[in-house]
């Protein structure tokens, strides 16, 4: 028997389930198949390429499908994100940030990649949108028009691409609420399902940006920049 | 709400993506809805890779690639529509390449190809196992790009019609308030996906594979065709039906029993594997895909998802241990019945994808001909529907109908659908599975036909109107039932065994 608690409205509900060795989401269905039609989560492929069921256990943020539950579990929806119902969240928000930040191939500049450029990006296009780096991110829980983690690491897999003849107008683009709001705590990294580092992405957009002469403008106004990053 | 476009897309995975891109691109106004977000569907599970005959590692032509798809049809594909999903193919992958996907490369810089299943050569173009992931999500950046007006989490409920019988637009759920809202558009493209859910836990598709669109399509009076034929998957997870790609036999696995003998042709076509892997299992045998010999470096490399979902949902790692699997519902080839211009029998109604039938894969599909599809028949879905929707000259006029919805109010509620849904599963997988017997498809549509009569019964217990799943998953269930009464009725009249439809 396993009994976990579920965050419905503004307080917690216990359910148990008798079952063993088994995910989240096998419980999840369990619960809602069983004993209480009316819990709200969603779900999708059961195998964590789609997103869909990023959810906190316990305060950390994972995939539903790929977390084997724990008896005492406390399981809530993800944070800084409008709650539709129980554990469903509305994700247009943060989803809105990679056309902000215009997250794709500029201009395509029709070269072939070599096996080294095409590693590049490998983990970066490995992305699925779950969305659990924002719940995470003590940033954009301050400042709702920080790009924030994803978006920032999809525009990083398109700056980095050879393919790209554009990569200098993605970087202009992320400069406002961009890579200097990050405060590279690191944070999204250790959440992320895909083992994606959106913080080193940021580190290597500020470098980007900085070969193209933006300055962190943390430490603007004092003395003039030689070109080095400044973290 | 109403809500107007020249072109509505149905389902947002990499047909309604692909097709929305074009429509827009000939100077269609477009709306794009799903019952989820683009980029959780179905597409993003497709992992094996994406067929055109490039030649890039070994020798390969178009017409190869032609006869290898047509072998595996059985019969059963047009011939002139495979020969054009082949030779769109190298466009295909060059305009995936073109817009930013990061295939894996080989050492001479080209796109690498690797063999999967009934292929002459090597020739499914990847990313490492997460193909379709990557296809996906850069469809959907491009769509960004473009400014394509995408709808989340609105659910299909009817097709609207006016007086002539011409597809005028949709009913939608908004799954979110609980709305019902109209979708006014003068021509429908159905991308909604395939109906492996049927077999409920026996498959390797996501949950939301429940067949909508294709039940939808045939109430507005549609006509469907070949429902009989599904593709089980040789090597889905024992226990949880997970799949585990194509790709892993590819590189080399094996198939083993318990004694650890190889009994079967691993590189056979799906349909073949899956009955020699069902044999062995009627023995009384264990089915094992055995990996270990093929190395942590190439595993980690081509194969990383493999391994995660093995250890995850088998406690067994593919580098040391072998995987215990059997074969599960993984693909649909039946579907809505298009023409070559991907229109359905209904004017103003088009399809792609899962839920279409181009009759490209026939009795069978090869591994790496869905993506191609989707990608080579989405284009011509939007090119043609958005021809269609800007030659129309009157306003949309459609015929206000009953829906769904009016029929689940008067639900009596008294019988529990859940236990239904997987029963239907269990059942299917038994009676309408890898080999058919008449009197189980007999059987098998009885009990069909049954639990259609006790719909009345059932009903949705939640009564919340906000991110009611309840509903949804009722109205899925209702779907589902649809489906598989097509399905077995199809299957009864082919009375010859062809490809994924074996009768013994």
């Amino acid at each position: 028997m396993i009994n976990i608690n579920i965050k419905r409205e503004n307080e917690f509900v216990e359910y148990g389930v008798d079952l063993e060795d088994v995910t989240l989401l096998e419980v999840l269905i369990e619960i809602k198949t069983k004993q209480d039609v009316s819990l709200a989560f969603s779900s999708g492929c059961r195998s964590s390429v789609c997103g869909s069921c990023s959810m906190r256990v316990n305060e950390r943020e994972v995939l539903a499908c790929s977390y084997k539950v724990q008896d005492g579990d406390t399981i809530e929806p993800l944070k800084n994100v409008e709650v539709i119902r129980d554990l469903v969240t509305d994700m247009d928000a943060s989803y809105t940030f990679n056309a902000r930040a215009k997250a794709w191939l500029q201009e395509g500049l029709g070269i072939s990649l070599t096996q080294d450029d095409a590693k590049i990006n490998e983990v970066q296009s490995d992305c699925i949108l779950c969305g659990s780096c924002y719940s995470a991110c003590p940033v954009y829980s301050v400042n709702k028009d920080f790009l924030g983690p994803f978006a920032l690491t999809r525009v990083w897999k398109y700056v980095s691409d050879k393919r790209e003849g554009e990569p200098k107008t993605k970087i202009d683009n992320v400069q406002l609420n961009g890579v200097w709001d990050c405060t590279l705590c690191n944070e999204c990294t250790i959440v992320c399902p895909q083992n994606i580092s959106s913080k080193t992405d940021i580190e290597k957009l500020r470098f980007k940006s900085a070969q193209y002469g933006y300055m962190d403008p943390n430490f603007g106004g004092f003395g003039s920049f030689d070109g080095s990053p400044s973290f | 709400m109403n809500y107007k476009s020249d072109v509505l897309v149905i389902g947002a995975g990499g047909a309604g993506l692909t097709a929305a891109l074009h429509a827009k691109e000939s100077g269609a106004r477009v709306i794009v809805i799903t019952k989820e977000y683009p980029t959780r569907s179905q597409t993003c599970m497709a992992q094996g890779g994406i067929n055109a005959a490039l030649g890039n590692v070994e020798e390969d032509s178009v017409e190869s690639h032609i006869a290898n798809t047509l072998k595996s049809a059985h019969g059963e594909a047009d011939e002139a529509a495979v020969r054009f999903m082949c030779s769109e193919a190298i466009n295909a992958v060059e305009w995936l390449d073109s817009i930013g996907v990061c295939f894996s490369r080989a050492k001479d810089a080209k796109i690498a190809q690797r063999a999967l299943g009934g292929a002459s050569a090597a020739r499914a173009c990847y990313a490492q196992d997460y193909t379709g992931l990557k296809i996906l999500h850069t469809i959907y950046d491009r769509c960004l790009q473009e400014n394509i007006e995408m709808k989340n989490e609105k659910y299909l409920l009817e097709l609207l019609k006016d007086e002539e019988g011409r597809v005028k637009g949709a009913k939608v759920l908004d799954i979110r308030s609980g709305e019902v809202e109209v979708y006014e558009a003068n021509a429908v493209i159905m991308a909604s996906g395939g109906y492996s859910r049927i077999y409920d836990k026996n498959s390797t598709n996501s949950t939301a594979s429940t067949g909508d669109g294709i039940a939808v399509a045939l109430r507005a009076g549609a006509k469907l065709i070949d429902m009989e034929f599904i593709q089980f998957h040789p090597t889905g997870l024992k226990g949880s039906s997970i799949l585990i790609s194509e790709s892993a036999r590819g590189e080399g696995g094996h198939i083993v029993n318990s004694k650890g003998v190889r009994f079967t042709n691993e590189l056979a076509p799906r349909d073949e594997l899956s009955r020699a892997i069902n044999a062995e299992i009627a023995k009384g045998e264990q089915v094992f895909l055995d990996i270990r010999h093929l190395g942590e470096e190439l595993i980690n490399e081509g194969l990383p998802q493999e391994r995660k979902l093995a250890k995850l949902y088998e406690n067994v790692d593919p580098v040391h241990e072998i995987i215990p699997i059997r074969p599960v519902a993984h693909y649909t080839m039946g579907g809505i019945e298009v023409d070559h211009k991907s229109q359905t029998s209904l004017s103003g109604l088009y399809a792609c994808g899962e839920c279409a039938n181009h009759r490209v894969h026939g009795a069978n599909r090869l591994g790496g001909n869905s993506l191609l599809e989707i990608v080579v028949f989405g284009k011509e879905a939007g090119l043609n529907a958005a021809k269609f929707a800007l030659s129309q000259n009157t306003e949309s006029s459609y015929i206000e109908q009953p829906d769904v919805m009016n029929d689940i109010k008067a639900g009596k509620n008294e019988i529990d659908f859940y236990s239904f849904r997987q029963h239907i599963g269990d059942m299917f997988y038994k009676d309408v599975g890898i080999v058919r017997t008449r009197e189980q498809l007999e059987s098998a549509l009885k009990e069909i036909l049954e639990i259609k009569e006790k719909l009345p019964l059932m009903g949705v217990k939640d009564t919340s109107k906000v991110y009611n799943t309840n509903l949804v998953e009722f109205i899925e269930f209702r779907n589902v039932l649809a489906v598989c009464e097509q399905v077995v009725s199809s299957a009864l009249k082919r009375e010859v065994s062809c490809g994924a439809h074996y009768i013994v």
